[in-house]
């Protein structure tokens, strides 16, 4: 419906009042209370179907001595395959290898590794997907030959093409950044085209009457039209590019990187399955953390300019 | 616009993609022929083409066996979306704290998860794949359908209000048709998802007729032919899926599609 | 239908002409010292102050005033859309609230607010269906009310196939198809150009006649006001009261010849001028309502 957002806006003060929705600190405690319920279910269905577990020990001199059997036994929830929330958590503290630095810092320097890769592929994506999609906003002819194309080249499973770029660019990381960047430049060549198509055709016209060049419309007009739908599109594109980087790492070969300890991790998961929960923990993280990087320079750059997109 | 028009409009559409493919690929297929470049890394199409024909049947088990994991997944994770979406829309404060939740889960990378998986269902099982593809289209279709749910013209709510038409009703005959475009632009994102994920949790373990595993072996043989054979058959499965999207989009929501239409897109 | 009297049939000069007391019983909405204010405290916006008003059956009323009056805020307050903060709605003997549950209100926004899923006929029929007409009765009420506005051989077409016009006949079609007690109209004519403004106006006097309704407009135009109404409201903001009743003695039916009467223009003008004692010069009634820039931006969006 084109017509919504017309009518949604043109409401007076009184639907002002009704949209506010909850706090930010309910909010907060909502975020809280829904993490709580989610160790309360992983700890809950440890305990009803677990591994058996016992407390020994003495604590301000008391004997405690408790064994917990749990009733069943289910295969989801051994410690193998869901290891308690405490000893993921302890697992950052302990030394990755023998002799070797703790956890957390090995996981620290190879998710830097891939932040980095992800950064460059994410330069390399942006920079190609604004350019098509200039390129496909100013030709109908063009936009008709190629979007199909650039549609289907995301049905490429990457993983499939990922060992062909590494033994094609013998830089790694770089190879690695290729690939992140294949995944990247889509959302952004999509959300530049519909950016740059979105100018209010009145300016256009009103542009046109100044004599304007197209260069001038397109840098007057246009890509200032268009920055919401970028900067929403490079945030799908950095989650992508992380996914891109930790992808591209699998077949790399390279020993940095959080695609590497998912490997190595895997490789040794019988021995120290909290391991690789700690990893992947730390790879979402990667994600929040480059979404959230280009939320705050969403809003460094759109104070007063537009409305900033809430989500 | 009557159905002939549209028809015609459709193949004009689809004169420049086709023109695309065969410059490339006659380019591609001279270009390489001429330069002699290294075959192995990116074969001529006929090279490609000859292995689609010689590995069809092992090619045609292994499309069948991702196929099963992504839409299976696809089915799994999309039911369970629609559902939640259908819960908490109703209530401001649900989806106001879950939608944030779940657009922060959008943006990890769910594929780590996929070793998780493979312990949990074992790698042979087509369940590990079809969890992966489950969460990770959940998110998306999710968050989509609650914005269709939600973002409803105030006014066509003040007329339902006027008629005083019960919140069932109001559901039925304004927010789920108002969330019908919303909720298939997320099954187009989620199609491609899924079959990226069901061959790249592949990449983890499988069984040896799976798509994923089939190409990576390839590769590793350094039998490249093989591997884009492989690859083309997953782009396939994945276009194939968008496409069938877009057909329930041309008959679930013509007013939209024609809609769009108008608007040049 | 036929248990309202015709306007046309009825003089209009018999009924008491200038604003006072109006017994109780006769009146379809009793608005008694109705306030409403948006916000709490001392920051809150009061959009009307002490508002009184009596409508009779049959009548037509035109809601005038400059943005920010708050004729929109009124009209919502008639219809239970919202609660007034002070005072009580009265219609037809019972309270806003239970009138809407009793499905007393036929609404029409500025936005023809058709649902694009659905043909020009079945929109027509979703009162009908909300209130659980049967099948058969559903479409002969909505064909019913498709020829009224003029566009019966429309009802297989989508709403985005019609013109702006056609579109805002569909709604007023719709808000007529269960032939509710009272037509609350905001603004519908609002975003239509000038001729097909004129055109609709002669449209709703001639439904007006036929179905003898009760109507309340909200409008921005004088002329519109002048020409639909029998009596014309004119308010004034800051805050949002009612300044002057205007009774329009002009005759039924009205017609394309009745913008031409000398009377007609007398009327215009003693409207113009009230609203002007209550401006002090500032905006004044052309103005642009802030609700329209913002329309034109979200136009610029969409």
């Amino acid at each position: 419906m084109t017509r919504t957002a017309t009518v949604q806006l043109a409401a007076g003060p009184v639907r002002r009042s009704v949209a506010s929705g909850p706090s930010r600190r309910a909010k907060a405690i909502a975020l809280v209370g829904l993490l709580a319920a989610l160790l309360l279910v992983w700890e809950g269905a440890k305990w009803l179907g677990g591994d058996p577990w016992r407390l020994h020990g003495s604590l301000l001199g008391i004997q405690i001595d408790y064994e917990h059997v749990p009733p069943l036994q289910w295969r989801i929830a051994t410690d193998l395959a869901l290891p308690h929330v405490w000893s993921i958590i302890g697992t950052f503290a302990e030394p990755a290898q023998r002799n070797g630095p703790i956890l957390a810092q090995v996981l620290f320097g190879n998710a830097l590794f891939t932040f980095g890769e992800a950064l460059v592929g994410f330069a390399i994506g942006a920079t190609l997907g604004l350019g098509l999609g200039i390129f496909f906003s100013q030709s109908r002819t063009a936009e008709r030959a190629f979007v199909p194309y650039v549609v289907a080249s995301q049905t490429v499973p990457i993983v499939a093409i990922a060992p062909l770029v590494v033994i094609f660019l013998p830089v790694g990381w770089l190879a690695v950044a290729i690939i992140a960047a294949y995944l990247t430049f889509f959302p952004v060549t999509m959300g530049a085209l519909r950016g740059l198509r979105s100018a209010d055709p009145r300016a256009v016209e009103l542009m046109r009457s100044f004599a304007s060049s197209p260069r001038q419309i397109l840098w007057k007009l246009r890509l200032p039209a268009a920055t919401p739908y970028l900067f929403a599109s490079f945030r799908i594109a950095a989650s992508a590019s992380v996914v891109g980087a930790i992808i591209g790492e699998l077949p790399s070969g390279i020993p940095y990187g959080l695609g590497s300890s998912i490997l190595n991790f895997k490789q040794y998961y019988i021995s120290g399955p909290e391991k690789l929960w700690a990893t992947i923990i730390v790879a979402a993280m990667l994600g929040l953390v480059f979404v959230g990087l280009v939320r705050a320079a969403e809003s460094w750059w759109s104070r007063g300019r537009y409305r900033g997109n809430g989500t | 616009m009557t159905l002939r028009r549209q028809a015609r409009a459709r193949s004009r559409d689809l004169i420049p993609v086709a023109v695309v493919f065969v410059v490339v690929v006659t380019l591609w297929e001279v270009v390489l022929g001429v330069l002699g470049v290294k075959q192995f890394l990116l074969p001529r199409p006929s090279v490609i083409l000859a292995a689609l024909v010689t590995e069809w049947a092992t090619l045609v088990e292994g499309l069948r066996y991702t196929a099963v994991e992504a839409i299976g997944g696809l089915a799994i994770g999309s039911v369970l979306a629609l559902v939640v979406a259908l819960a908490t829309a109703r209530w401001v404060f649900a989806r106001e704290t879950l939608v944030p939740v779940a657009i922060a889960a959008n943006s990890m990378p769910i594929i780590a998860f996929a070793p998780i998986t493979n312990n949990w269902f074992g790698s042979e099982s087509p369940a590990s794949r079809m969890t992966i593809v489950a969460v990770m289209v959940f998110f998306p279709i999710m968050v989509n359908t609650v914005r269709g749910l939600t973002m409803v013209d105030a006014s066509a709510i003040e007329l339902m209000r006027s008629y005083a038409a019960s919140d069932w009703q109001v559901l039925r005959r304004l927010r789920i048709p108002n969330a019908l475009p919303y909720v298939l632009t997320a099954f187009r994102v989620a199609t491609t998802l899924a079959v990226i994920g069901a061959v790249i949790g592949e990449y983890f373990g499988g069984p040896r007729q799976a798509l994923g595993i089939y190409i990576t072996g390839e590769a590793t043989l350094f039998r490249f032919a093989n591997a884009w054979a492989a690859i083309i058959m997953a782009c396939l499965l994945g276009m194939s899926l968008y496409l069938v999207v877009l057909l329930a989009e041309r008959t679930l929501i013509p007013w939209h599609a024609s809609g769009a239409r108008a608007d040049g897109r | 239908m036929e248990s309202w009297p015709l306007p046309g049939e009825r003089d209009v000069n018999a009924g008491p002409a200038a604003p006072g007391p109006r017994s109780r019983r006769s009146s379809v909405v009793q608005v008694d010292h109705v306030g409403k204010t948006f916000g709490d405290g001392p920051d809150g916006l009061v959009a009307l102050k002490d508002v009184d008003l009596a409508i009779e059956a049959g009548e037509f009323i035109s809601l005038i005033g400059p943005s920010g009056c708050g004729k929109s805020t009124l009209l919502r307050l008639i219809g239970d859309l919202t609660t007034p903060s002070s005072g009580t709605v009265t219609v037809n003997g019972k309270s806003a609230r239970e009138a809407r549950l009793g499905r007393e209100y036929g609404m029409v926004f500025q936005a023809p607010v058709l649902m694009d899923w659905r043909t020009v006929q079945k929109n027509v029929e979703l009162p009908l269906e909300l209130m659980g007409f049967d099948k058969a009765a559903r479409e002969t009420r909505a064909r019913a009310m498709l020829d009224l506005v003029e566009l019966g051989d429309f009802g297989q077409t989508h709403p985005w196939q019609l013109s702006g016009g056609m579109q805002q006949r569909v709604a007023i079609a719709r808000a007529l198809a269960f032939d509710p007690k009272l037509l609350l109209m905001d603004e519908p004519f609002g975003a239509l150009d000038e001729m097909t403004r004129e055109r609709m106006n002669l449209e709703l006097m001639r439904i007006w006649r036929k179905t003898g309704t009760t109507i309340i407009f909200v409008t921005h135009s004088i002329p519109e006001a002048v020409f639909l109404s029998t009596r014309v409201v004119i308010m004034s903001a800051r805050p949002g009261r009612i300044t002057r009743i205007v009774d329009v003695d002009l005759p039924q039916p009205r017609t394309v010849e009745t913008r031409e009467l000398e009377r007609y223009f007398e009327h215009v003008t003693t409207v113009r001028e009230a609203l002007r004692r209550h401006e002090g010069g500032d905006g004044g009634e052309g103005g642009p309502d802030p609700s329209e820039i913002l329309q034109i931006r979200a136009e610029g969006l969409a």
